[in-house]
């Protein structure tokens, strides 16, 4: 028998206003399992990431993560929508790197990676610098550790990012198109570190992107969402090769064409 | 009578030195609760707390849209009645720090709203208390782009302080105008009240003006 899944979408639907960007949306995904969202924009992979993030709330069906109720929480022997006080509990075990990196400013590379691990997780100063500087070292950024964000390029500001969400030291990593806002020249050292965590830890990893060629080599299993909905659940060598889906068919051609 | 007496308004400029020192701590004290009041405001309406919100938002509104002179004898002669009574200094203080806050508050809630939603989403991300992501990512980003419009305030707030004379604060003005009426000779303690006021608001606006340029570059 299986282990229980690290993360449980179980007939999820999201909603903005009249537009269903989820529909009953039913996916599993196992301890340590690398997965990647592929689709069309708009078809909602970067809404499963805000909502496993705690940055969008579920309108219908519940999300568990590590055995834990995400989405829901018991009250009175019932379960009813989380609250803030729920998130923050669950939350602490995903992290998340952004698009646009979201770097803090306002503080060092050094400020940015001791931030959460001293006031969230309550480690002491030396600590959370002794495990910033080796993050920093496994990123290749060591030099950098006194640099302000604004002095890095893209790619080292994302590198920055991983590692900042790394030192929390979450279960489940989410990446929204962690490469789209780089210089092409850049993406394949992000690319390649990703690759590099993937093989070395046990987190499991949940990406949005549009690298085939990265989702092809990294991913354990690609899902294919089209309207909110996983049209293709399969690994990469047969998703990529000989997919079932006209739909999927049509977007790889689409985007290898492209590129 | 000459039209300018060197010798008198020697004489005038130390009382009137005096009377500025009034002038300054009833700005310095109104700044104080202009710019700690006018941030509690924005960050309050920042979470939109329903009821809480609307009420915030007619409060800035009637206080905005209301004349500080009638806030000031409002405090100083109203609320007496209601057996509440200050000082003419703590109405000055208050008056003109609640007045000013409302327009801060509106400042403070601009330099908040330049700050990248992705800014907030990466505090929850890494699970940031939400009094640390307002203390330690949003207001450092916030208040230095929004210093100078402060500054300007306080600039502003420290030329309307002569209007506490209406309830008789003793500030740079109403000791002009208490000289001048002793000795029926305006001129020099108008003029040194002006001059003062000058001398010092010049500098300052320099000063913002200067920090203005520097957010720029």
């Amino acid at each position: 028998m299986s282990p229980e899944p690290m993360i449980v979408f179980d007939g999820v639907e999201k909603r903005f206003g009249d537009h269903v960007v989820l529909r009953d949306l039913d996916f599993t995904v196992a301890p340590g399992e690398h997965v990647c969202l592929i689709g069309p924009s708009g078809s909602g992979k970067t809404t499963i990431l805000r909502l496993l993030m705690t940055l969008e709330r579920v309108d219908a069906g519940s999300i568990r993560v590590g055995g834990q109720c995400l989405s829901h929480m018991e009250r009175k022997g019932a379960m009813v929508p989380a609250d803030e006080k729920h998130f923050r509990e669950v939350r602490k075990r995903i992290g998340m790197v952004f698009q646009q990196f979201n770097l803090f400013p306002n503080m060092t590379v050094r400020g940015n990676l001791i931030e959460a691990p001293t006031r969230v997780l309550g480690l002491s100063a030396d600590e959370a610098n002794a495990r910033a500087v080796e993050l920093l070292e496994l990123v290749g950024l060591a030099e950098k550790i006194d640099a302000h964000p604004t002095q890095l390029s893209g790619g080292q500001q994302q590198r920055v990012a991983i590692a900042r969400a790394l030192a929390m030291r979450p279960d489940v990593l989410l990446l929204d198109e962690v490469t789209s806002a780089l210089d092409p020249e850049l993406v394949a050292g992000v690319l390649n570190l990703l690759r590099d965590l993937g093989s070395s830890t046990d987190i499991t990893f949940l990406c949005v992107t549009h690298e085939m060629g990265f989702a092809r080599d990294f991913s354990d299993r690609v899902l294919m969402f089209d309207a909110g909905q996983v049209i293709e659940d399969a690994p990469p060598s047969k998703l990529f090769s000989d997919p079932d889906h006209q739909r999927t068919k049509d977007f790889l051609h689409a985007v290898i064409d492209r590129t | 009578m000459p039209l300018w007496d060197w010798g008198y308004a020697f004489e005038v400029l130390p009382q009137l030195l005096k009377a500025l020192l009034v002038t300054l701590e009833i700005t310095l004290l109104g700044s104080v609760v202009a710019l700690l009041l006018g941030l509690l405001i924005a960050v309050l309406r920042q979470a939109r707390i329903p009821v809480l919100d609307q009420l915030l938002w007619a409060f800035v509104e009637f206080v905005r849209s209301t004349p500080l002179l009638v806030q000031v004898f409002f405090l100083y002669f109203a609320l007496p009645r209601f057996g509440i009574t200050l000082s003419a200094l703590t109405v000055g203080v208050i008056g003109l720090g609640v007045h000013y806050a409302t327009y801060t508050s509106e400042v403070y809630r601009a330099g908040i709203e330049a700050v990248p939603r992705g800014q907030w989403e990466a505090a929850v991300a890494l699970s940031l208390s939400r009094s640390r992501t307002w203390t330690g990512v949003i207001l450092p980003q916030a208040i230095p782009r929004v210093l100078p419009a402060l500054g300007n305030y306080v600039i502003s707030m420290f030329k309307e302080v002569p209007l506490l004379l209406a309830i008789s604060v003793v500030e740079v003005v109403s000791k002009a105008q208490e000289i001048g009426s002793q000795t029926f000779r305006f001129t020099e303690p108008f003029t040194i009240a002006g001059l003062l006021f000058l001398v010092l608001s010049y500098p300052a606006s320099m000063l913002v003006r200067r920090l203005e340029r520097r957010r720029v570059a």
